[in-house]
C-alpha cells in the first residue's frame, strides 16, 4: 500500500451563492485545488454530493464535472452517503492512491442547496433518514437531533447552556474564516433566545442551508516529497463505519457507534491514539451532535462533552481545539462539499496557514464527517512531516 | 413644472394581529414581530375590493385638489389583486369618479411596484403636455397563502396622485428606474396565492433594486443622503426599509414618517405611494423628499420631489394616513379573516 500526501485544496466561498451553479462551484473548488498543488494532471475524479437531483434535477455529475473540468478521458465518480458524501470522495480518492491505480487523484465535494425552497431543502436532507420508520412518519432531521439531544441530556445532565457553547465556539472561530457563510460572533443570549426549532434545539443550534464546494487533490508521498511549494501532509489513517440508519433501532442513544468504530480504526491505521491529535474538525450539524461527537471518538469521557465545552477546553486556545475554521454551524454546511471542507481546513492548519484562527505548532489532526443522524461516519488523520 | 396636485388614501378599519396568525400556525409570534418588525396588518372587509378601495382614495385625492374630475386625461391602476383577470379596474374607477368617458385608462401590475408606475406615467404624460391632469392609484388586497410568511404581512389599502402642473404640493425633481429579470416572487395564471423564493427576495432582489434605484438618483441628481428631508423606501416588512435605509447613510428622522408597515402591513401596490401619502401630511414647505418603491420580478422607481407651500393649505382637507391607520379599528379573530379573505370554502 502507497502511502498518501494531500497536495492541494481549493474551496470556493460558502453561503447563498445565487449568481453561482452546481456546476460553477465544483469547478472553482477544483481550480484551486490544481492552483494550490501547482500540478497540471489528474488522473481520477470523486465527487461527494448527496441530492443534486432533489436539490438541483441534476444527476449524472461524474460526466458533467469532468466535463466542465476538461477531462473526459478520466475515470470518475459520484459517491453519496448523504452528508458524509464529500468524506467518502476523499476515502476513495485514498484508496486509489493506495492501491497505486492513480498518481494523481482528484477528490470534489459540492451541493448547492438554495435554488429550492425551505419545505424542498428539508424533505431533500430528510431522505437521509429512514423513510419508512422515521421521514414517512414526519419526522425531519432537527426533530431527530433533539430527541438525541433529550436523551443526553436527561442522561448526562447536559444543559442548554452547555449546547449554546458549541454555537458560540464555532462562530467565534468562523468569525476569523473569510470563507465561512456566518463569519460573526454569537454570545448565549442569542443561542438562548432564537427561535424555537424543535425542543430543545433552537435556530442558532442548527447548521444552515449551504451553497459550497470544496476539492483535495491527493498523490503518493513519494511525488509529493519532490514538490516544495507546500510542506508536506500525509494522511495517515483513515476509517469509516456505519451504525442503524434509524435511531428506534440503536441500543443506545446517548452514544454515536459509528462515530466511535470509524475514529478507532482511523486511529489503529495511524498507530496513534486520540491524545496523540493536536486538533479536530468534527460534523457539528447541530450543537448536541459536536458533544456526542467529542464523547464518542473519547476526545472526553462519556457524559463530559458539554461541561468540557463550557469550560474551553475545546476552544481555539483549549486543550484540545474542535472545528478551528467555524464547523458546520458557522463556516456552513453544503451537505456533500462538509467532508472535504474539513480535510482542507485541516490541511490548511497543518500548514500553519489558517491566518487569524491557526491553531499554533500543530502537527496531527483529525477530520471526523457524519451522515443523517450518525448512520454513517469517516474519519480522516492528517500529520504534516 | 409638474408635481404631485392631490393625494389621498384608504384603509380598511380591519386588522389582525400577528400574534392572532402566529396562534393558528403554532409560529413564534415575538421572534416574528422582533425579527420583521411586524405588529398587525390591515384586512378588507368582505365588500371592499382594489376597486372600492381606489375610488375612495381617489375621492380623497380630488377634495384636496379641488379639479374638476373631467379634467383628468388618464387614469392608472396599479395592482396585483384587480378583482377581474380580464375587465379593467381602471373603468371602474374612472366611471364612479365621474371622470368617463373621455379619458385613457389602464391596469398595471408589477407586484408591489405596480403604484409607482402609475405615477411615473402619469407625471411624465403631464410633463410632456398631453394633457393637464392624471391620477395614478396603488392599491391592492393582497393574499398571502395559508401558513405562509406572506400572511403576516399582506394586507389592504390603496393611495391615489393626482399629477398636473397647477397648485403643485410636491414638485417633481428627477425620477429613475432600476429594472432586472430577478424572479422572487410571482403567481401564475390560476394560481391563487403567490410564491416566493424565501430569502433570495432579500439581498439579491429588494436590497440589490433599491440600492441600484438610490444609488443611480443620488448621483443623477448629486444629491447625498443628508439632503434629504423624508424618505420613503417600499416595505414588505418593517425590517428591510429600516435595514436598507441604515445601510445606505439614512436616518430614523428622515423615514419615520413614512414607515407604516409595522402596524399596516404591506399593502403592496399601495405601499411606498402609502409612505408617501403619509409624509406629505406631515411635511412643511421646500422639503425633499426621496421615493423609492420596489416591485418582484424586479424593479425600483425612485422620485425626487420638493414639497411647496400650498402643501400646507390641503393637507388637512382629507383625512390623514395616521388617522385611518390608528382609529376606528375592529380587530378580527382568525376565523373572522379567514371568511374575510375567502379562505374557507363552502360546498355549493
Amino acid at each position: 500500500m502507497k502511502e498518501i500526501a494531500v497536495i492541494g485544496i481549493g474551496i470556493t466561498k460558502f453561503g447563498e451563492l445565487w449568481e453561482k451553479s452546481l456546476r460553477d462551484i465544483a469547478v472553482e473548488s477544483a481550480m484551486n485545488c490544481l492552483d494550490d498543488s501547482g500540478i497540471d494532471r489528474i488522473d481520477s475524479i470523486n465527487i461527494g454530493c448527496m441530492s443534486s437531483g432533489l436539490f438541483n434535477g441534476q444527476e449524472h455529475l461524474s460526466s458533467m464535472i469532468a466535463d466542465y473540468l476538461g477531462r473526459l478521458d478520466i475515470p470518475s465518480t459520484r459517491v453519496e452517503s448523504a452528508c458524509v458524501s464529500g468524506g467518502l470522495a476523499v476515502r476513495n480518492a485514498c484508496l486509489e492512491i493506495a492501491a497505486g491505480v492513480s498518481d494523481y487523484a482528484l477528490a470534489i465535494g459540492v451541493e448547492k442547496m438554495t435554488d429550492v425552497s425551505m419545505g424542498e431543502a428539508t424533505y431533500a436532507l430528510a431522505t437521509a433518514a429512514d423513510q419508512d420508520y422515521e421521514a414517512f412518519h414526519g419526522i425531519t432531521f432537527p426533530g431527530l437531533y433533539a430527541m438525541l439531544a433529550i436523551a443526553h441530556m436527561e442522561h448526562y445532565g447536559t444543559t442548554r447552556e452547555q449546547l449554546a457553547q458549541v454555537a458560540v465556539k464555532n462562530h467565534y472561530n468562523g468569525s476569523m474564516n473569510p470563507n465561512a457563510q456566518f463569519p460573526f460572533k454569537i454570545t448565549q443570549d442569542t443561542v438562548l433566545n432564537s427561535t424555537m426549532i424543535a425542543d430543545p434545539l433552537r435556530l442558532m443550534d442548527c447548521s444552515p442551508v449551504t451553497d459550497g464546494a470544496a476539492a483535495v487533490l491527493l498523490t503518493t508521498v513519494e511525488k509529493a516529497k519532490k514538490l516544495k511549494k507546500h510542506p508536506l501532509v500525509v494522511i495517515t489513517g483513515f476509517g469509516s463505519a456505519t451504525d442503524t440508519i434509524a435511531l428506534s433501532h440503536r441500543k443506545k442513544l446517548t452514544e454515536l457507534k459509528a462515530v466511535k468504530t470509524s475514529a478507532a480504526k482511523a486511529l489503529q491505521m495511524a498507530g496513534k491514539t486520540i491524545d496523540d491529535i493536536d486538533f479536530a474538525e468534527v460534523h457539528d450539524c447541530f450543537t448536541i451532535a459536536e458533544i456526542m461527537v467529542l464523547e464518542s471518538m473519547g476526545i472526553v469521557d462519556p457524559g463530559k462533552g458539554g461541561p468540557a465545552t463550557l469550560d474551553g477546553y475545546t476552544a481555539l486556545d483549549g486543550k484540545f481545539p474542535v472545528n478551528p475554521s467555524g464547523g458546520l454551524k458557522s463556516k456552513g454546511h453544503p451537505v456533500g462539499a462538509t467532508g472535504v471542507a474539513q480535510i482542507f481546513e485541516v490541511v490548511n492548519q497543518l500548514r500553519a496557514n489558517s491566518g487569524k484562527r491557526q491553531i499554533p505548532g500543530v502537527k496531527t489532526g483529525l477530520a471526523q464527517n457524519m451522515g443523517g443522524s450518525g448512520g454513517s461516519s469517516i474519519c480522516h488523520i492528517l500529520e504534516v512531516k | 413644472m409638474v408635481g404631485i396636485i392631490g393625494y389621498g388614501t384608504q384603509i380598511p378599519r380591519y386588522r389582525i394581529k400577528v400574534e392572532e396568525i402566529a396562534k393558528v400556525w403554532g409560529a413564534d409570534a415575538d421572534a416574528l414581530s422582533n425579527g420583521l418588525n411586524l405588529f398587525e396588518k390591515s384586512v378588507p372587509a368582505p365588500d371592499e375590493d382594489t376597486a372600492t378601495l381606489s375610488v375612495s382614495a381617489a375621492k380623497n385625492a380630488l377634495t384636496r385638489a379641488g379639479i374638476d374630475p373631467k379634467l383628468i386625461g388618464a387614469v392608472y391602476v396599479g395592482s396585483e389583486s384587480h378583482p377581474y383577470a380580464v375587465k379593467p379596474t381602471g373603468t371602474i374607477v374612472s366611471e364612479a369618479l365621474g371622470i368617463c368617458p373621455y379619458v385613457h385608462t389602464a391596469d398595471l401590475e408589477f407586484a408591489c411596484k405596480a403604484g409607482t408606475e402609475g405615477m411615473f406615467i402619469a407625471l411624465h404624460l403631464v410633463k410632456t403636455g398631453v394633457m393637464e391632469c392624471a391620477l395614478a392609484i396603488g392599491a391592492d388586497t393582497s393574499q398571502g397563502a395559508p401558513g405562509d410568511a406572506l400572511e403576516y404581512s399582506a394586507s389592504a389599502g390603496a393611495a391615489a396622485f393626482l399629477m398636473g402642473t397647477k397648485n403643485i404640493v410636491a414638485e417633481l425633481v428627477d425620477t429613475q428606474c432600476y429594472m432586472t429579470d430577478t424572479p422572487d416572487f410571482w403567481r401564475r395564471e390560476n394560481a391563487h396565492y403567490p410564491e416566493h423564493g424565501g430569502r433570495f427576495t432579500g439581498k439579491p432582489a429588494y436590497q440589490k433594486h433599491v440600492f441600484g434605484a438610490v444609488e443611480a438618483i443620488l448621483e443623477k441628481t448629486g444629491m447625498k443622503p443628508k439632503n434629504f428631508d423624508y424618505l420613503i423606501f417600499h416595505q414588505p416588512n418593517g425590517k428591510f426599509p429600516v435595514q436598507a435605509a441604515k445601510q445606505l447613510g439614512f436616518t430614523e428622522a428622515q423615514y419615520r414618517y413614512g414607515l407604516l408597515t409595522p402596524t399596516l402591513g404591506n399593502t403592496y401596490s399601495g405601499s411606498s405611494p402609502m409612505g408617501l401619502a403619509a409624509t406629505l401630511d406631515e411635511a412643511g414647505p421646500d422639503k425633499l423628499i426621496l421615493l423609492v418603491s420596489y416591485g418582484s420580478g424586479a424593479g425600483s422607481d425612485a422620485f425626487v420631489f420638493r414639497t411647496t407651500k400650498h402643501l400646507l393649505k390641503i393637507q388637512n382637507l382629507a383625512p390623514r394616513v395616521r388617522k385611518q391607520l390608528n382609529e376606528h379599528l375592529t380587530y378580527l379573530e382568525y376565523g373572522e379573516y379567514a371568511k374575510f379573505r375567502g379562505k374557507i370554502l363552502k360546498p355549493e
